[in-house]
């Protein structure tokens, strides 16, 4: 299905187009990568709805990127529970070893690294999600095996060198 | 001998599946209540039940349901909120990963009752497993003629839509969820009119927790006296808790309604740490005023809680150790608030910014004489100045941590430093 055919299948969920401007952007983004304006236009466009109306809900929910983030974005939670297990540990390993500051995106493109709140996933914590998937009961040595293995998903998806591939989104 | 019933399937293989819901007798109480009962008569029950709702407020469940005018001339809704984000909340989330179909039996009975034919359920977005599981089984779910047109030979026709949020705390104020639901920002409502008479799309709707809606098949399917007879009589029934933060066994835990605070730390979970001592516990979510140590006595239900200067909210119970500084958890817990206000309320907007600087000047050492009292002048103006309960919940969690732990705060003071440090 093209993106206009998953959005306006969503759409028929509603009595009235506005309530499908989410779902719509969740799927834009799915496509995408980011929702920079231009994309936030086509989504209008494809809802008829007010271009305002998609602004505005793409830059109050914090899971809509109108910038780019890398192929990976960590999204350590530092919330209370997290941060009792020492979610903050956790984040300060993860900015040295991949060299950037919280916000940041590797030059590679690979990673960005965040933290968020509250994830609902607090019996595993400290949690981090990754993509669609959560990583629970985290400590230093995880870490490093979860980036082993995310590089290690992009070599084999790309075949090349990671130095190669070039940062992302640019 | 207490038996599980909303954790009965979570740790069946294949519990999230059809087949293993009906091996169990799933669906067995919407055939009942379609067969047996009118749509009064399950309100009825629901109220003789006195299910309170397990969001967090504790409103009666049945009482909300019987506002819903009988002959609205407009189409009704059924919301679930399933945008768990109270910080020490995950009861929703398993119910929705392991044992969906309790959820949309629970959905489409308590829809049979207030007459509602479509139900959206507002899901968080970061929540993509429960996401998959509960389109599956809702496709399943047709697919059996549980959902659909015309149920199980009866009149009723009912249809559940996912709705995937996008990371708002906010949304789980159920107008604000509303406002997200027809594609705005979401910022709480001013009330009256109340969603029963006015609610999405100005349509009369129902909004209910994952949880609450949950217990609905097993109150239509073994009556309410038995749900009555579970925990204290104006706050009964199994109650889904969540154990976090610094204790031994960590996580979801299903017992009556009103066991004790110690109990539930102590036997279920394990106690604190090796080496460690209880410090304070929050009982239900970063909402919920902390209690000390010398206070876990207290029974987890609506009432005892509010009795005891704290809530139930959603039993988000996160166990804080002797190694933990409390500046420093009020002080994340109000950037948590800070962060998640929607904006629409000066007091809550503006107020919780200035109450941040201070908590993280004082954490860092840096704090003045003085602090604690514009802590206190900017919670008293906050609280209760706000369209919602966004704004009372951080000056509430704030002042019971000034109250009970005003010698850590005063130190950070004094010493010029964080004696945790």
């Amino acid at each position: 299905m093209t993106m206009r055919e998953k959005i306006e299948e969503a759409a028929a969920r509603y009595p009235d187009q506005r309530s499908a401007i989410m779902p719509a952007l969740l799927i834009a983004q799915r496509e995408r990568g980011h929702l920079p304006g231009p994309v936030l236009e086509e989504v209008a466009d494809i809802l008829g709805v007010e271009r305002i109306w998609v602004y505005e809900l793409a830059t109050f929910y914090t899971l809509f990127h109108t910038e780019p983030v890398g192929i990976f974005h960590l999204q350590l939670c530092d919330n209370v529970s997290c941060m009792l297990r020492r979610s903050d540990d956790l984040l300060r390993h993860l900015e040295e070893v991949l060299g950037i500051k919280k916000g940041g995106t590797t030059p590679d493109g690979l990673f960005t690294l965040s933290t968020v709140e509250c994830l609902g996933a607090c019996e595993m914590a400290p949690v981090m999600q990754v993509g669609d998937d959560y990583h629970g009961d985290l400590d230093m040595a995880r870490i490093d095996a979860l980036l082993d293995r995310l590089r290690a998903t992009v070599r084999q998806a790309t075949g090349a060198d990671l130095a190669a591939a070039g940062p992302q989104g640019e | 001998m207490f038996e599980p019933v909303l954790l009965r399937n979570v740790d069946v293989p294949d519990g999230h599946l059809l087949a293993t819901y009906e091996a169990g007798g799933g669906y067995q109480a919407l055939a009942k209540a379609l067969r047996e009962h009118t749509p009064d008569e399950i309100i009825d029950l629901v109220k003789n039940s006195n299910l309170r709702g397990r969001g967090g407020a504790g409103f009666p469940t049945g009482m909300k349901w019987s506002f819903v005018p009988k002959r609205a001339g407009k189409p009704k809704y059924l919301c679930c909120n399933a945008d768990e984000g109270e910080p020490g909340t995950f009861k929703d989330r398993i119910i929705m990963e392991r044992d969906p179909h309790q959820l949309i039996e629970g959905m489409a009975i308590s829809a049979y009752a207030i007459g509602a034919e479509t139900a959206y359920v507002y899901i968080r977005g970061e929540y993509t497993l429960a996401i998959s599981r509960l389109e599956q089984a809702i496709a399943e779910a047709h697919a059996k003629g549980y959902l659909g047109t015309r149920i199980l030979g009866s009149d009723f026709s009912f249809v559940v839509h996912i709705h995937c949020g996008a990371g708002a705390y906010i949304c789980g104020e159920e107008t604000a969820m509303l406002d997200s639901l027809e594609g705005k920002r979401a910022q709480p409502r001013l009330k009256p009119p109340f969603p029963a008479v006015e609610g999405l799309y100005a349509s009369p709707t129902v909004i209910n927790n994952v949880e609450t809606l949950a217990c609905v098949p097993h109150i239509v399917a073994r009556g309410p006296d038995w749900f009555r007879g579970i925990g204290p009589d104006k706050s009964p029934g199994p109650k889904l808790y969540c154990l976090s933060g610094q204790v031994r066994k960590p996580g979801l835990y299903e017992l009556p309604m009103g066991i004790p605070l110690r109990e539930l730390v102590e036997d279920c979970a394990g106690g604190p740490l090796p080496g460690r001592k209880l410090k304070a516990v929050i009982p239900g979510g970063v909402s919920a005023p902390l209690i000390p140590e010398r206070g876990l006595d207290v029974g987890m239900d609506f009432d005892s809680l509010a009795a005891a200067g704290s809530m139930l909210g959603s039993a988000g119970v996160i166990v804080i150790d002797d190694s933990t500084c409390i500046v420093k958890v009020a002080t994340r817990i109000i950037e948590f608030f800070h962060h998640e206000s929607c904006g629409k309320c000066t007091p809550c907007r503006e107020g919780l910014n200035w109450v941040v600087k201070v908590l993280r000047r004082v954490e860092a050492g840096q704090g003045a004489p003085g602090d604690l009292e514009q802590l206190e002048a900017l919670c008293k103006g906050i609280f209760g100045n706000t369209f919602c309960a966004l704004g009372d919940g951080a000056a509430m969690g704030l002042r019971a941590a000034l109250a009970h732990f005003e010698h850590e705060f005063v130190a950070h003071i004094e010493e010029r430093r964080c004696p945790f440090h």
